[in-house]
């Protein structure tokens, strides 16, 4: 097993880390006219997007390095977001509208009497955040068994995991499924009886969204420095010889598929209480894919990639949106063309292209060398 | 005593309905005479006089009986009915035919004539049969549907005369019905028995109302319930049968449409191995066309070529997405072929330019494409099921297009080649086959029919922006299902599809049911990776 991260790669890691969580709150604990102060609603947006990036990471753990183009991460991140959903409405009691102690507003508006069986026990918060890694992981793994043994790969296993996003996409809009229909979930009151509206709250959100991030990122260069992940690295070159040297092909496929989505569910798990409110929106195709562009755009295979793309993505739209509405799709719609044309390895790999043309290195990275089919 | 009354009523109506309708000569003072006996003391008088006013054919006479009913006609003491209505504590009279003023009277100048139950059903089939013959077709349509409502065996001569004159299809489906209804509601036995067996051979739903009001109405003849149940169960039987075919045309129908959507893909994906995203784009694209047609034939040619312009659409359409997919294979694609995966994301983005361009171009609202006259409306078949010319005529056009596409593949060089590098791309390329060139075209193929899609999207749905991603996912599911490069197997794959979710609705609901049947498909391709038929040999392997 090679090492988790060398010198200068834990140095950038933890000095990173460290400007992101002790910085970020810094600044915006400082009084409101000092020329640094950071502004209160830019806390949950800097945690959205380190929400984003663990999507992110999640996506690039299993097509950077098993070359499974997934485009249902988008279902894996908005179960998890459900999860969360249900234990934020458990804990509004009868501070909703119609002041019911058991049932959530939705529930109460369409007339149900009691409790479906599935929302039991997320009343606890415990509970709860096992079925944010449980329900996205057991959905993954059964997926996974089956298309993965029956050697579905490449495209198809693109369009299957688009056909599951958007089954459970039209499955949460009915409101009989008691996930809220089109409206999904919102009004949420307090987290561990912490009211959510807060400053405090706020920011500490935010400071848990970037351990999550981090530890991922560490779980994710654990799994590709072990042998499984050159196991992986091989599969995506050249899946049938592997399969021909004695190695489980669907076995590796299943277990990184499998904790891939657990890291989504807990990116979704995240959002939620940050954004305020989660909706059958977020199984929509279109947003799975648009978390392939992130990784495209970062750079493939890179894992640091994944984070950059999508914070780097995320920002412009938060940026065009809100100037140039128009024009915000013009210009996804140019990086998905532009970037898998000209730049197929992205920011990292771009960064990398110029390094080694002012120092020229021996050998570069494994994962970088060939680009996934 | 109802069943004496009713055969009296009976023999009563078919003797007076036999005497001409219309105007008698002298039909003026038999009027006011029988006008007269009106006032008679005697019930059976004033049914008889009643009858006998009906036979005049008058038109006058509606509004008389309606006043008798109603209890406005009075008798004067020097036995002169007359039409009164109370004015403070005094009565307004006036003459019951001409409507003249005749002055007042006090409550105890004159006496009501009184009218019983016998007499009131005499006046009330007499009235519902007298506009049968009405010069106005919505009285003729409104009696009609008044005798379905009420059946009376009382009415039975008088539509049967009306529906021999009948002219009007609607009012002679409703007068058939009524006389249906009238004959089961007679009380000879031998009528009912006569009329259950004609109707037996019906596949009408509203027949199969009137057989169950007739079973449900209680107290029937033995022999006549069990001939009522027998037919019951054949015309329940039939109109089964019927609503598995609706089930079925709707199927076909939603699978031609998916059929359509499809296609393109399907040759795209065989020939190159590349899933365009963009092809939902290029669906909207041929209906965005079919609407700036429309437009310009609004604007620039006489209003009567309007109809003419969908059938332009389809070339117009062929060529705009056609010419952009050739644009987009030779600009984007032909240089990410090693990179299949990549080819999704990049198309993906093409699509995402595509809809902002036409948003930013027709802004985002859905615009309106009309239906020429020959796809509006629809036809009944049988049975109460009602096929609509759009579904039908565009069924009939994707098997149209499914046929040309097929000779271009079996009959063309360019068909031949293009299978050719299906097959083995590498083996083509060696045979002097230009595969650079092919690629091109079959994209432009592939594109050209997604415009052509979109022309008959644009006759059942609105024209939107997003109306290429509502078709895509399901393209998609089509040409997985069916098997790639199989043209047979699209259209298996789009036929199953559309009945399966047709059939899925009744019983679990429209979006429940397209659940369903998108999680049978990620299991199915778990058991048949490459779709029901797909290609075998060295083309399968890769």
């Amino acid at each position: 097993m090679g090492p988790l991260l060398d010198r200068r790669g834990w140095i950038g890691f933890l000095g990173t880390g460290l400007v992101l969580i002790v910085g970020i709150p810094l600044l915006n604990m400082l009084a409101d006219d000092s020329p640094l102060h950071l502004a209160d609603y830019l806390v949950p947006l800097f945690g959205k997007y380190a929400c984003y990036a663990l999507l992110a990471l999640s996506l690039d753990l299993v097509w950077g390095y098993a070359g499974i183009l997934s485009l249902g991460h988008g279902a894996f991140f908005a179960l998890g977001g459900y999860a969360m959903g249900m234990y934020l409405m458990r804990q509004i009691g009868t501070r909703g509208v119609y002041q019911n102690p058991i049932l959530p507003d939705f529930m109460v508006f369409l007339n149900w009497k009691e409790l479906p069986w599935y929302w039991y026990g997320f009343d606890h918060f415990a509970f709860a955040a096992l079925m944010i890694v449980l329900v996205p992981g057991v959905l993954a793994f059964a997926f996974g068994w089956l298309a993965f043994r029956s050697r579905v790969t490449g495209v198809y296993l693109s369009i299957i995991t688009q056909a599951l996003t958007y089954a459970l996409w039209l499955a949460f809009f009915r409101n009989d499924m008691g996930f809220g229909g089109n409206n999904g979930m919102t009004d949420f009151k307090d987290l561990l009886g912490i009211p959510l509206q807060t400053a405090a709250m706020r920011r500490g959100l935010y400071v848990v969204s970037v351990l999550a991030l981090g530890l991922g990122f560490l779980v994710c260069r654990y799994i590709v420095a072990s042998k499984l992940g050159r196991l992986l690295l091989a599969v995506r070159d050249a899946q049938s010889r592997v399969r021909f040297l004695g190695y489980s092909v669907a076995h590796a496929q299943v277990f990184v598929f499998t904790i891939s989505a657990m890291l989504a569910g807990i990116a979704g798990a995240l959002y939620v209480p940050q954004v305020g409110i989660i909706n059958p929106s977020e199984f929509s195709p279109g947003n799975s894919i648009e978390v392939a562009i992130w990784v495209a755009v970062g750079g493939r295979g890179t894992l640091v990639g994944a984070v950059i793309g999508a914070v780097v993505i995320n920002a412009a739209k938060t940026y065009l949106t809100g100037s140039v509405p128009e024009a915000w799709l013009y210009v996804l719609g140019g990086l998905f063309v532009l970037v898998t044309l000209v730049f197929p390895r992205g920011i990292v790999g771009f960064v990398d292209q110029v390094r080694s043309l002012r120092r020229p290195r021996a050998a570069e990275k494994l994962a970088d060398e060939k680009v996934a089919p | 005593m109802i069943e004496r009354l009713r055969l009296s009523l009976f023999a009563l109506l078919s003797l007076l309905l036999s005497v001409q309708i219309g105007f008698a000569a002298g039909g003026q003072t038999r009027l006011a005479t029988l006008v007269q006996q009106l006032g008679a003391d005697d019930f059976d008088q004033k049914i008889a006089a009643v009858g006998e006013l009906a036979a005049l054919g008058d038109p006058r006479v509606v509004k008389l009986l309606q006043a008798l009913e109603n209890g406005d006609l009075y008798v004067t003491k020097d036995k002169k009915v007359v039409l009164a209505r109370q004015d403070g504590d005094n009565f307004a009279t006036s003459d019951p035919i001409s409507g003249a003023k005749i002055g007042t009277a006090t409550s105890d100048d004159i006496d009501q004539i009184i009218v019983n139950n016998r007499v009131r059903e005499v006046i009330d089939a007499v009235l519902g049969t007298l506009n049968l013959f009405s010069p106005s077709r919505d009285d003729r349509l409104a009696a009609a549907l008044d005798l379905v409502k009420h059946p009376s065996p009382a009415s039975v001569p008088a539509l049967q005369k009306a529906l021999a004159a009948e002219q009007d299809a609607e009012i002679k489906q409703d007068l058939t019905l009524a006389l249906a209804g009238a004959r089961l509601n007679s009380p000879d036995k031998k009528m009912q028995l006569a009329a259950i067996a004609e109707l037996a051979g019906s596949t009408d739903p509203a027949i199969f109302s009137i057989l169950s009001a007739l079973h449900d109405s209680g107290n029937l003849d033995p022999d006549v319930r069990r001939a009522d149940e027998s037919a019951l169960a054949a015309i329940a039987q039939r109109l089964q049968l019927v609503r598995i075919g609706m089930t079925l045309f709707e199927g076909l129908s939603l699978g031609s449409i998916l059929l359509l959507a499809a296609i393109g893909l399907s040759i795209t994906f065989g020939v190159m191995g590349v899933i365009n995203m963009a092809h939902g784009e290029m669906i909207m694209l041929g209906a965005y066309s079919t609407y700036v047609v429309q437009q310009l034939f609004v604007g620039y040619l006489p209003a009567s070529w309007l109809e003419a312009y969908l059938v332009v659409s389809l070339p117009v359409a062929f060529v705009v997405t056609g010419l952009l997919g050739i644009a987009l294979e030779r600009s984007v694609i032909r240089f990410l072929y090693t990179r299949p995966l990549e080819t999704l994301l990049a198309t993906w983005g093409v699509s995402l330019i595509l809809q902002q361009l036409v948003r930013t171009i027709f802004g985002s609202p859905n615009k309106a494409v009309d239906n020429p006259s020959y796809m509006t409306g629809g036809f009944e078949l049988i049975g109460g099921a009602f096929i609509t010319w759009n579904r039908l005529v565009i069924l009939v056009f994707c098997f149209l297009v499914l046929g040309v596409l097929a000779l271009v593949l079996k009959r063309t060089s360019f068909g031949l080649h293009m299978r050719a590098v299906t097959q083995n791309r590498d083996m083509a390329a060696t045979m002097g086959i230009p595969t650079a060139r092919i690629d091109a075209l079959t994209f432009g193929l592939g594109s050209g029919i997604a415009g052509i899609a979109g022309v008959a999207l644009s006759q059942i749905g609105n024209v939107s922006p997003n109306l290429g991603t509502l078709y895509i996912v399901d393209s998609f599911m089509v040409v997985v299902f069916g098997g790639v490069g199989s043209l047979f197997g699209t259209l298996a794959g789009a036929m199953s599809l559309g009945i399966v979710n047709k059939l899925l609705e009744p019983v679990s609901g429209a979006v429940l049911g397209k659940v369903v049947v998108l999680i049978a498909i990620i299991l199915f391709i778990q058991r048949r990776p490459r779709g029901l038929f797909a290609l075998r040999g060295r083309a399968a392997e890769n």
